[in-house]
């Protein structure tokens, strides 16, 4: 350690450290970083005082504030929720179903919202076009299996369809071929059938089946699809006469639905959305056109 | 020069760093430790239940697999994600998970209100072919799931680690661990009568994968979809109680 002395350039002191001749100056913090520093800490602090901040024990500090997340948020959703019900969501509230169809102004906001929240809930099943797959409705094709109008469409979207409410909708096809109540030429001659009611291809050797299919379709299918086998919304039985297929239309496929029979599931929504959310997604379903 | 504080301790090598351990320690001690003495942290939630043999099961597949790379399950408090998923996470509702999948990335959706959104064939469908049902979506074929049948013998000492980090399980349910699993997707089965008795009416007892024949690691991984969300209803009852304040303005 050498003896301090200032350096004769900048006026400074030297520290007494020098390495290879070069010697260490004592040149203080610009004050500009300090006062940073300062202003950072007091920061702190004053945060620390109006939020919360310092846990002791079994509680901790509220801060002055009294701010809490989950009050902000809960706050946020009321605050947009109040704002769209005076907006335009009250008069959907309080109109029925013909009148808020019968005004294009107010439909406008319900198609905006209404499609957003078919995005979120409905689309993962049902597509975002609405047009179904193998197993999930198309909700274009007008092909209604508990009804088309928009009350019945609102009421099976707050109950569901072999859903989890009380109230639910629900609507079994037994298994006809695996419960042993048709034996294999008996399902062939029903698929054959019921697939010339829609004017389907005939498969190989459907001709003859046809004939005896309609006395199957009479004695075990009738209750529920109806003697004309265009089904009954009553009871969630398909139109078989139509060109909508939910789980296929090919031999193989309505010979599948015969033998292990089906039971759609849609889940409840009544719990996860509020009445005007259902009555928006209702609407917005009921003007759902099919894709050109 | 005068002696300060600072510099008498920087010329004290032990001194020197038990004092940097002391201080950096504080920032890990204001945020870890508060969750052992706070008790409000974790809500006290009289209705939550635990996960079933063959939950547990598919949350170990959802773990194997990585689906908390690209799956969050935790809603935080902001208005989109409330808007978007249902009421934000609370901390009891992930108490019993072990360990948490939280996650921090979502490049699929949240998965935390999954539970009874979609039917189990929508699950089945989407896990085997995503495209089949999301032609949109990223995420990967797990078509195995649907081939593998589902490993239980082991599953009593799953429930016993979890027993021994907390969760609690009874020995009864961890003797009966694998057939409850068994029962719990084969209602048909004698199997299938303990599974609500051991863990409550509300549990899911059915055929999952839509194979009663069978069961497979994807009748697993669809139980615990179905009841993510659904081990409680406090985060419902939370969002539509009476201490949130009313909106500014009016």
């Amino acid at each position: 350690m050498e003896p301090r002395k200032r350096d004769k350039v900048t006026g400074r002191t030297t520290t007494g450290h020098i390495w290879n001749g070069i010697e260490e100056l004592e040149t203080p913090i610009p004050k500009v970083v300090f006062a940073f520093l300062a202003g950072t800490f007091l920061f702190a602090v004053l945060c620390w005082v109006l939020y919360p901040a310092w846990p002791f024990g079994v509680s901790y500090t509220k801060g002055l504030l009294g701010f809490d997340q989950r009050n902000v948020v809960t706050e946020q959703v009321a605050k947009a929720e109040a704002a769209r019900i005076e907006d335009w969501g009250g008069k959907v509230e309080a109109l029925d179903y013909a009148q808020i169809e019968a005004d294009p102004a107010l439909m406008q906001p319900v198609r905006e919202e209404g499609r957003r929240l078919f995005e979120d809930n409905c689309a993962a099943c049902h597509g975002v076009k609405a047009t179904g797959g193998p197993g999930f409705p198309d909700l274009t094709a007008k092909a209604w299996l508990w009804g088309g109008s928009s009350e019945t469409i609102a009421e099976t979207i707050r109950v569901g369809i072999n859903g989890t409410a009380e109230d639910t909708r629900s609507s079994q096809m037994l298994s006809f071929g695996k419960d042993q109540m048709l034996d294999r030429e008996q399902i062939l001659n029903v698929v054959a059938y019921v697939r010339s009611l829609s004017d389907l291809e005939p498969a190989a050797g459907d001709a003859a089946r046809i004939e005896p299919g309609k006395e199957i379709f009479a004695q075990n299918c009738a209750s529920c699809h109806d003697e004309d086998a265009k089904g009954n919304q009553e009871l969630g039985a398909p139109n078989l006469t139509d060109e909508t297929w939910i789980y296929g239309s090919d031999q193989q496929a309505v010979y599948t639905t015969v033998y292990n029979g089906r039971q759609g599931h849609m889940p409840s929504w009544g719990e996860r959305l509020t009445p005007l959310q259902i009555k928006i997604l209702a609407l917005y379903v009921h003007t759902l056109k099919a894709p050109q | 020069m005068r002696e300060f504080f600072h510099r008498k301790l920087e010329r004290k090598t032990i001194s020197l760093v038990v004092a940097i351990v002391a201080v950096a320690s504080i920032g890990g001690f204001v945020e870890i430790a508060p969750l052992f003495t706070i008790h409000k942290t974790v809500e006290e939630v009289p209705d939550m239940r635990t996960y079933t043999p063959l939950e547990l099961a598919g949350r170990d597949i959802y773990i194997r697999e990585g689906c908390y790379a690209c799956h969050s399950q935790m809603i935080r408090t902001l208005r989109d994600e409330v808007e978007r998923y249902g009421p934000y996470s609370l901390a009891v509702e992930s108490k019993y998970d072990h360990p948490m999948l939280w996650g921090s990335k979502r490049t699929g959706p949240d998965l935390a209100r999954l539970g009874d959104k979609y039917s189990d064939a929508w699950h089945v469908a989407h896990l085997i072919n995503p495209r089949d049902v999301v032609p949109q979506s990223v995420m990967p074929k797990y078509g195995w799931l649907q081939r593998n049948e589902l490993d239980f013998s082991k599953l009593g000492l799953n429930l016993a680690a979890q027993r021994s980090v907390g969760v609690p399980y009874t020995q009864e349910m961890i003797d009966n661990a694998s057939k409850d699993a068994y029962g719990q997707a084969t209602p048909d089965t004698d199997a299938a009568s303990g599974v609500s008795e051991r863990y409550g009416e509300a549990t899911n007892v059915r055929v999952f994968d839509g194979d009663p024949a069978r069961v497979t690691e994807m009748d697993a991984l669809v139980a615990y979809l179905q009841i993510l969300g659904r081990l409680t209803d406090a985060a419902y009852k939370q969002s539509a109680s009476a201490d949130a304040p009313t909106p500014v303005g009016e």
